[in-house]
């Protein structure tokens, strides 16, 4: 398993040096620069800008130059926090969205594995439809109206909860920014637990457990659920790595310093590096959440085969 | 002979969204202590859905009527909580499809101790050694090596000789075996066939053998059971149902049984037409759009088991297969009008 992980990682790498190239040329031949945003600069000093940032040269030229450094661990200066590196950005923001991040995927796990699973053993009745509607209502409200009245309702007319802001750093501060995004996650997770209950539940395995004479408890743990699992870990893969490496729309909305801003920033101000930088970031995460998928479903299914 | 199971008057209904199957309309019958009984059939004639109604295991949008009775107990409507200490405890059941039925996430040892644990209350030691017993009773070579395996490293023969062995484990009083040879190769067909002889002989156990071959029922059973569109067209003795068929579903099953004689392949016999279709059952006779013998009363009454010889009966107008005339005192149920304006 420990080969099979590692060659995993190493047939990466062509992936992800795609994934940079892809974005950098990209990135490039959009119209417009980093500097272009600023009071009109005189030729000169522009020409200088440029030869430091090396945008003088040749685009494929400043490719090479900048796989060479990022090669390194360096990502180079940030265009538009110019007193920052990208990798600082990065490591500062990171945390802030992993956090708000991790939280929401284990609330969506926990609440939406429940509910899933309670909608499927009351398959076609009042319970089921009930967790479904709300599940749909869920999926369709977007963060940008959810978010919102969250804020209205708990932070403002109820005052429970900070409005916005990281504050002294306490939990208190992500709870709305949490739920917020995790709403949708449960919704999702949800409805795809129930369907891997319900087909598994269908199962010729499920039967037999069933004439064995087992309570119903047993064959819901031992029996069904590994198996009806299975759609929701292939799911939680990539959208760990979509949730950790942060919501553009929650950070806006609540204030909070993540990286999810940097990437939109970075792409509106041409500011090559720190999207470069989020790229790679996002890049990496998904590589090995989806290496995470294939090891767990070894872990959940017998069956699967490293080799 | 005490009776283990007793069914009375037991249909299944499926409802569909294009209207109510009639899977199995109205069968009785008992299954004595140690006896084999074998039902013979096509393929959709009810085989399968008539017991796995007895066991409680029909599909979501299945219900039974009717009574079947465990030692006199009512299983038809029974809490699930108490017919789960009857089956897999007192009743047994293997399904046809092997492959497919074992849990593929769990070692084959955890998959057999689980049922002492729930019904014996046993140890974990005290299980995996009766596990063992079990394996070997059943012929798996290695058997304490398969105890760690899970359901994809085995075969399908031995996936089967591992859900028989289960079904054994709390030496059941009733075995329903599901056509236990049905997609397994032709030689291990014949081992398990074998196999299925031998537990015969050793266990105490009355025996259910579902299939549509009659050649695995030949040398298993002591009676037969024939069913066609949910009812009993004859049941009888194996030799009764051989040697005097009664009714002309038996005479055409029998027909269309592939053998040698002397040294030559007959071309195999089938009987003609399809199946009934279980939504549109014909009131009277379900046998009559296929039947060489159809004359008037088929269609307007539903002909009733009546004993040929005690212990033999066939549900048919016809005197005999011999003298075919219908039969002015064969027991039957008007249902011309029903019948004609459906
Ligand atoms: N859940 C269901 N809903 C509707 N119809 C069903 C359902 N389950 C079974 N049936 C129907 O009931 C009929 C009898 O099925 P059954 O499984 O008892 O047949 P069988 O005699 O065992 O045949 P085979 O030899 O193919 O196993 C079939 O026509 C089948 O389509
Ligand atoms: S009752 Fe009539 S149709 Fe039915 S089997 Fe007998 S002769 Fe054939
Ligand atoms: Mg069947």
């Amino acid at each position: 398993m420990l080969s099979y992980a590692v060659r995993r990682l190493l047939e990466a790498i062509p992936t992800l040096l795609v994934i940079v190239a892809l974005s950098f040329f990209l990135m490039h031949s959009a119209p417009g620069g980093p500097f272009d945003s600023e009071r009109v600069l005189p030729p000169e000093i522009e020409a200088n800008l440029k030869a430091a940032y090396n945008l003088d040269k040749p685009v494929w030229q400043q490719f090479t130059i900048y796989l060479g450094k990022a090669l390194q661990g360096d990502f180079g200066p940030s265009f538009t926090y110019k007193d920052f590196t990208v990798s600082e950005l990065i490591l500062t923001g990171l945390p802030v969205s992993a956090r708000l991040g991790l939280s929401a995927v284990t609330l969506a796990v926990l609440i939406g594995c429940t509910l899933g699973i309670l909608a499927a053993m009351r398959q076609n009745t009042k319970t089921d439809y009930s967790i479904m509607g709300i599940a749909m209502v869920g999926i369709t409200i977007p963060n940008f109206v959810m978010a919102p009245l969250l804020t209205l309702i708990f932070g403002i007319y109820l005052g429970w909860l900070p409005v916005a802001g990281l504050g002294d750093g306490s939990f208190r501060n992500l709870v709305l920014p949490v739920i917020a995004l995790a709403l949708p996650q449960i919704a999702i997770v949800s409805r795809l637990t129930r369907g891997g209950m319900i087909e598994v539940l269908r199962s010729n395995f499920v039967r037999t457990a069933h004439a064995k004479g087992l309570p119903e408890h047993l064959i819901i743990t031992r029996h069904t659920l590994r198996a009806a699992m299975l759609p929701v870990v292939s799911y939680l893969g990539p959208a760990i790595a979509g949730l950790v490496t942060g919501s553009v729309v929650i950070e806006q909305i609540f204030g909070l310093p993540g990286i999810g801003r940097y990437f939109v920033q970075g792409a509106i101000n041409r500011d090559y590096t720190l999207v470069m930088g989020t790229v790679i970031t996002y890049g990496s995460l998904i590589v090995l959440m989806n290496l995470l998928v294939d090891l767990v479903y070894g872990l959940m299914d017998p069956r699967v085969r490293y080799d | 002979m005490t009776a283990v199971l007793e069914v009375r008057d037991l249909k299944v209904r499926f409802a569909t969204p294009d209207g109510e199957v009639s899977a199995v309309n109205g069968v009785s019958f008992d299954v004595n202590e140690g006896e084999c009984v074998g039902i013979v059939g096509e393929s959709g004639s009810g085989k399968s859905q008539l017991f796995m109604s007895v066991m409680g295991l029909l599909a979501k949008n299945g219900r039974t009527l009717g009574s079947a009775k465990y030692r006199g107990t009512e299983l038809v409507g029974m809490p699930v909580k108490d017919l789960n200490k009857i089956r897999g405890d007192k009743i047994a059941m293997i399904f046809q499809d092997s492959m497919t039925g074992l849990t593929p996430h769990l070692r084959i040892g955890k998959q057999m101790t689980e049922v002492l644990v729930q019904h014996k209350g046993m140890g974990e030691a005290a299980a995996v050694k009766r596990a063992l017993e079990m394996l070997n009773l059943v012929r798996i070579p290695e058997a304490a090596r398969r105890l760690a395996q899970y359901p994809h490293e085995l075969s399908g023969g031995m996936r089967q000789r591992i859900m028989i062995a289960m079904a054994l484990l709390c030496e059941p009083e009733l075995l329903i075996a599901d056509e236990p040879t049905t997609a397994l190769d032709v030689t291990v067909q014949a081992q398990i066939l074998d196999l299925m002889a031998d537990l015969k002989r050793v266990t105490k156990a009355a025996i259910v053998l579902i299939t549509h071959d009659l050649g695995t029922v030949a040398g298993l059973c002591d009676k037969v059971q024939v069913m066609y569109g949910g009812r009993f067209m004859e049941t009888g003795s194996v030799q009764e149902i051989f040697y005097q068929p009664a009714h002309p579903y038996t005479a055409g099953l029998l027909a269309s049984m592939p053998r040698l004689t002397e040294g030559r392949r007959e071309k195999l016999y089938a009987i003609p037409g399809q199946p009934p279709n279980l939504q549109r059952l014909p009131k009277a006779c379900p046998f009559q759009e296929r039947c060489d013998y159809v004359h008037e009363r088929c269609v307007d009454e539903l002909p009733l088991l009546r004993d040929v010889t005690p212990g033999h009966a066939k549900a048919c107008h016809l005197l005999s297969l011999a003298n075919p005339v219908s039969d002015p005192k064969a027991p039957s149920l008007k249902v011309a009008t029903e019948a004609r304006s459906a």
